[in-house]
């Protein structure tokens, strides 16, 4: 295949280039294959069977009638599966024991924790076989009294626990006395709800038995941990295990735990002796997988005449599963963003009969700020003061809670340059007083943060005597352009043209990359990269620095510079394949990657004398129907402080993404929790509301393009950032239209009837 | 089973298929495309989209044996004599996706809404205006029917409108 | 799915027998509904008998100015009709405002007729649904009903009729033919779906033997002057929360004639007639519009969930009207 035109942006150095991505082709035919696309002969299909109770056992299993069914090889429920064992105890040392969706040992209980927990597997030859069959299993129930309601739950909320990566809470002087105090205050309560994943691509799992060798099809944000995870479970060696994922077909969070779905494809392909694939249905995917939690939070700001801050009060309730979820970062933002004085803040859980909560995009900061940025919104009312006025008066010098140095900070310039860009002094500050027909026009802004993270990975450079290089790690492409960015680096860093670097990822037998989290993977494969790309090129010279013909004899390597396919020190100088052939070496490979404890030493160690994040700020123009309600968002700007940009088109594409989630969070997405039964009700992409194209106006979005000092080639992270404040610069800007503040997302039509 | 022929991508084929079986499994099961996508099997995210005799449709909705001797185009079947189709190449240069899930589903949908859009088919934009200009407002309705959750609208929108407008 | 039988007759009286015969069949057309509810479950026909076959995809001129619509006729073909868009036009924006391009290229008009709702709880086999489980209950009265029905509910069901095309084909007294080994019926579209009484499982004044063969649309001057306007969660590809299909006419500031039909707000497409016959005569002002949608919703029968459907509804309704009386029928 090919493509007309040449891309004339595609040369070096390639780093803050717009480059195409590597996996284009493959994505555009339609040749690339994701889990539930490897064929394999004797393929069977699976299906699971969903508890329709929240709490109770199971006291009778009646499987006959799908035995009946045609094509049907075996239905596994806790009466006869074979056992797994349990999941492992959380310990900080070993990550991947907090892989684990939930703590639930499926079908070797006839315990139901949730209303539509799987509880039994059909396989069958056919997926129609397979389906039908599942939906014939009977099964009967002793219910127990299940708390499923979160609005019913949540005065009862407790203290969620501080751990070494999460604090629960905060105090700097006296809040409440200061908000007492305060000449000018604002408290609102919030709630969000709900909020699924909606991955186009359902969770799906190929998975093969060998004897003891066992080979996954998976979708997954983090590979390591499916493998780990299974060869626990399964009882055999990690090595035994290979987990296979080089298209992910979304995840946002939702693939980054392991949930019954994987697991019971492989228990049902160990049962039958058969390879199995299982495919969730959409509804499956609501009962299987966690989503975002529901929370509700307060926020009270108190201020002098003038605007500055005395008092900002942040709390927050949020639940987990009584078998699995954790707590998100809902106050976070409020650690970080104003320089008040007087600081409390506290996040609160309940546990409830529900699927496990699990992480969503920029799990905690997207709700968080939503109350934080609202909030203060409402104070710039209060106080009769321009919304981005307000944020530059409280702008702090050092992190407000506890006076860390901030590693980067580049409000102030985001707000100028997006101000510019939106047009922010057009704004006619009265509410209602810009109309465009029956539009009520608003103009709304809001602050965008999430922490910068970075996680152990190794990567692999080799490098080949046609001069091909190869970048090998088990990177995850859900559509981030990973790979592309990491090839970009290895060219820029290692001289070559980007044709000439392959990368290979999405394969447990490569050296172990980093999970797909916290918008750290391009920074953390990229200090493996640059480590092992030095390692390389050392190797490369010692093969030089002696041979009696090579122009690099005598050199110092400090002096030499990767370009042209080789090292050069002026015009001197020769290239890798030139070093390798002469050395009579086909091929020359390193790697590099911190061990895990050294690694999470030098975070904690980091941790304590920066706060590092990815910063910005969203303008946002919405349209309210006068008669009916409905909200459009017409403009959006977005211009973010994230370091680094290493491929101008996939960074603009996965800050938009964001925002369109961020979209999606503020007018219309809900997942609606039956307080009765405790089911999704739901579970459905026509009526669990993701934007639609017609949702989407033009979002522009830019950077400051000013390296981190203290991240991995100056990366601070795109994955997450963009979502954070989109769901406040909406309400801002419906505000602004119609003076009405809404504190309940999504904001529907109506609530502003 | 019902034994049906089929011509997908310009081959016919004969499948002996049970009538429960969906054309889009069909065409993933039984003849091993993979492009088309399973994103929801109900109509409602658009990752299936095909063409049956040039008309878009959602193969997950529709069974095999309904579409015996019809001509389905898929993903898989819109470059030719190994040149990427004018749309899939659009895709790429302006970073229409990212995932890649909805990807097939997207173009499919692109291509036919370019045709229905050329022989006069109104939309609830245009209302019922004789001629429709093809706006940005105009396309973004016109391709509603694809979900795209990375977001990636904006790109997608840019590459239709370059290959819409030369 | 349950398994089942396939069979495509070639002709209506083929089609007509198979059913006569089989009564456990179900006719299938575009399948966009009836397949996702086979494949849920709360469908299972013993037999699926294909009109894919048949010659029911024209659309005729009538003697009198109207029009006869194929029951195969596309969603899409229908919306891009020439004569159904000059002297419809509600017609065809709600046949637009509904579902997706490829849905519409699918479903057929027989089938949107008799698309079954999508209230979650019907759709799911856990819960209480006398629709789909008659006796069993109804878990949305109770449950999530911001999307349910305000006008001619009972105690029994709450759910909505989800077409777009059939509000505005109750409007312009579209009726439909139907076709069985006993002869031929003619129903009137505002009589073909039932309120849900006592029986919200029996959808339609239609037997299971019945083959809907066409559409006939009778000459309405007004509708050449018409909108549908619909209200929705998201910009597009979702369902209505209210829909208004209107037609006006207004001569010296007053209204000479008028069609109004709501969609999302009851089991049927809703024909206001009670509205219709109080802006009939009265003046082309916000306030007649008001009253009018006032008594037409007076006997509203709200949750906490839906309350807002009133409100919405007499606001799309006002506005609506508003803009048919500055002239223009377009969107």
């Amino acid at each position: 295949m090919t493509t007309k035109h040449a891309e004339v942006e595609q040369r070096a150095p390639y780093v803050g280039r717009a480059v195409d991505r590597l996996d284009g082709p493959a994505k555009v035919t339609g040749a690339a294959r994701y889990a539930a696309e490897h064929p394999y002969p004797n393929l069977a299909h699976a299906a699971l069977v969903h508890a329709t109770v929240a709490r109770g056992r199971i006291t009778a299993v009646d499987t006959a009638a799908a035995l009946a069914v045609r094509g049907v090889i075996e239905v596994l429920t806790h009466e006869n599966a074979p056992a797994m064992k349990p999941a492992p105890a959380l310990s900080m040392l070993n990550p991947s024991t907090m892989a684990s969706g939930t703590s639930v040992n499926y079908l070797a209980t006839d315990e139901v924790h949730w209303n539509g927990q799987p509880v039994a597997v059909v396989v069958a030859e056919t997926p129609e076989a397979a389906r039908y069959a599942a939906s014939l299993v009977r099964l009967t129930y002793q219910e127990s009294p299940a708390e499923v309601d979160f609005a019913a739950a949540e005065p009862n909320a407790v203290p969620q626990k501080n751990n070494p990566l999460q604090s629960a809470g905060a105090d700097k002087g006296d809040a409440n006395a200061a908000l007492a105090a305060a000449p000018v205050r604002v408290d609102l309560r919030f709630t969000t709800p709900p909020h699924s994943h909606n991955a186009i691509e359902p969770h799906a799992t190929t998975a093969v038995w060998d004897g003891d060798d066992l080979t996954v099809h998976e979708g997954t944000q983090n590979i390591a941990w499916v493998r780990q995870h299974l060869a626990q479970r399964f009882d055999v060696p990690a090595r035994r295990v290979r987990v296979l994922s080089p298209y992910v077909g979304g995840a946002f969070g939702g693939k980054t735990m392991i949930w019954a779905g994987t697991l019971l494809a492989v228990l049902a392909a160990r049962a039958t002796g058969r390879p199995v694939r299982l495919v969730l249905t959409r509804e499956g995917v609501f009962h299987t997988v966690g989503g975002r939690t529901p929370s509700t939070q307060r926020v009270a700001l108190g201020a002098d005449a003038d605007g500055r801050l005395t008092a900002l009060i942040h709390t927050s309730v949020a639940r987990t599963g009584r078998v699995g979820g954790g707590p998100e970062q809902i106050t976070s933002a409020s650690r970080h963003l104003y320089a008040a004085p007087n600081i409390h803040l506290r996040q609160n859980l309940v546990q409830l009969d529900l699927v496990a909560n699990t992480v969503m995009r920029a799990p905690g900061e997207s709700i968080g700020t939503f109350a934080l940025e609202s909030a203060m919104d409402e104070l710039a009312w209060e106080l009769g003061l321009d919304p981005i006025e307000l944020r530059m008066r409280n702008e702090p010098a050092n992190n407000p809670v506890d006076g860390k140095r901030f590693a980067h900070r580049m409000l102030r310039e985001a707000y100028a340059l997006g101000a510019e860009r939106f047009g922010w002094k057009e704004r006619d500050p009265r509410p209602g007083a810009m109309r465009d027909g029956r539009w009520l026009v608003g103009m709304g802004v809001a602050t965008a943060y999430h922490p910068a993270w970075q996680l152990p990975a190794k990567v692999g450079v080799r490098l080949t005597a046609d001069g091909t290089v190869v970048v090998r790690s088990s990177l995850h492409e859900m559509g981030m352009g990973a790979a592309t960015a990491q090839a970009q680096i290895a060219a820029d860093t290692l001289g070559v043209p980007m044709e000439a670097v392959r990368v290979e990822y999405g394969d447990s037998d490569l050296p172990p990359g980093p999970g797909a989290g916290g918008s750290g993977q391009t920074a953390s494969a990229a200090a493996a990269l640059l480590a092992a790309s030095h390692k390389l090129k050392r190797s490369v010279f010692a093969l030089a620095r002696h041979a009696p013909d090579s122009p690099l004899r005598g050199r110092r390597l400090d002096r030499l510079e990767a370009r042209d396919g080789g090292l050069y020190e002026g015009s001197a100088g020769e290239t890798y394949a030139a070093i390798l052939t002469r050395a009579g070496r086909d091929h020359l490979e390193a790697e590099a990657g911190p061990g895990m404890l050294g690694f999470a030493a030098k975070m904690l160690r980091d941790r304590r004398n920066w706060v590092k994040a990815a910063s910005g700020a969203q303008f946002c123009e919405v349209r309210v129907d006068q008669d009916t309600g409905e909200v459009r968002v017409s403009r959006w700007v977005g211009v973010f402080d994230v370091g680094t940009v290493i491929n101008t088109k996939t960074v603009a594409a996965q800050l938009r993404g964001g925002i369109v989630m961020g979209l999606g969070l503020a007018l219309s997405e809900e997942t609606l929790v039956d307080r009765r039964t405790g089911r999704v009700v739901n579970a459905s992409l026509a009526e669990n509301h993701v934007p639609v194209h017609a949702d989407v106006p033009r979002i522009d979005v830019d950077w400051l393009g000013d390296p981190d000092p203290t991240m991995p080639l100056g990366l601070l992270g795109v994955g997450e950032v963009s979502i954070t404040g989109v769901g406040a610069a909406v309400a801002n800007a419906v505000r602004h239209a119609t003076g009405r503040r809404i504190l309940d997302l999504p904001i529907t039509l109506d609530k502003l009837l | 089973m019902t034994e049906i022929r089929m011509r997908v991508n310009g081959v016919v084929h004969s499948l002996d298929v049970e009538p429960w079986v969906s054309l889009l499994d069909a065409l993933r099961e039984r003849l091993g495309l993979t492009g088309p996508k399973k994103g929801c099997d109900q109509g409602a995210c658009g990752a299936c989209t095909v063409l049956a005799d040039g008309v878009r449709i959602n193969a997950c909705l529709a069974l095999a044996v309904q579409y015996a001797d019809k001509e389905i185009t898929t993903i898989e079947g819109l470059a030719q004599g190994g040149e990427l189709h004018p749309v899939q190449q659009a895709f790429i240069r302006h970073d229409g996706f990212q995932c890649g899930y909805c990807t097939s589903g997207q173009i499919c949908s692109a291509v036919a809404m370019l045709a229905e859009h050329a022989a006069g088919m109104p939309s609830v934009v245009s209302g019922s205006a004789a001629r429709a200009e093809l706006t940005d407002a105009e396309i973004r309705e016109r391709m509603s029917g694809n979900l795209c959750r990375c977001g990636a609208y904006n790109g997608i929108l840019d590459a239709i409108r370059e290959v819409a407008t030369p | 799915m349950r398994p089942f039988d396939y069979v495509k007759p070639a002709d209506v009286a083929a089609a007509v027998r198979a059913v006569a015969t089989a009564p456990g069949a179900k006719f299938i057309g575009g399948g966009t509904n009836l397949v996702d509810l086979m494949r849920e479950g709360i469908e299972t026909p013993d037999t699926v008998v294909d009109l894919g076959g048949l010659p029911l995809d024209g659309v005729e001129e009538l003697p009198d100015g109207g029009l006869r619509i194929g029951a195969l006729v596309r969603n899409s073909a229908l919306a891009a009709d020439q004569r159904v868009r000059g002297r419809y036009p509600m017609l065809s924006q709600a046949i637009l405002s509904g579902a997706s391009a490829q849905l519409r290229n699918m479903a057929t008009v027989g089938g949107n007729l008799l698309q079954r709702t999508r209230c979650p709880y019907f759709y799911d086999q856990a819960a209480a649904c006398n629709k789909r489980a008659p006796g069993s209950g109804c878990d949305a009265l109770d449950g999530f009903n911001r999307g349910h029905a305000v006008l001619g509910v009972s105690e029994q069901c709450i759910a909505t009729h989800p077409s777009d095309m059939c509000v505005a084909l109750a409007a312009l007294d579209a009726v439909v033919e139907v076709e069985s080994v006993r002869g031929t019926r003619r129903i009137p579209v505002a009589d073909l779906h039932r309120l849900p009484g006592a029986t919200p499982d029996v959808e339609f004044e239609l037997a299971a033997d019945q083959l809907i063969t066409a559409v006939e649309l009778p000459p309405v001057p007004v509708a050449a002057n018409s909108r549908y306007r619909k209200v929705r969660d998201r910009a597009s590809y979702a369902f209505a929360l209210v829909s208004v299909a209107a037609a006006l006419e207004v001569r010296d500031g007053a209204v000479t004639a008028a069609r109004l039909a709501l969609g999302g707000v009851a089991a049927k497409p809703w024909r206001a007639r009670e509205a219709e016959r109080l802006l009939v005569g009265g003046p082309a002002s916000e306030e007649s519009f008001g009253r009018a949608a006032d008594a037409e919703l007076a006997a509203a029968t709200v949750r906490p969930g839906n309350a807002f459907k009133v409100a919405l509804a007499r606001a799309t309704i006002v506005a609506t009207l508003r803009d048919l009386t500055h002239g223009g029928s377009t969107a």
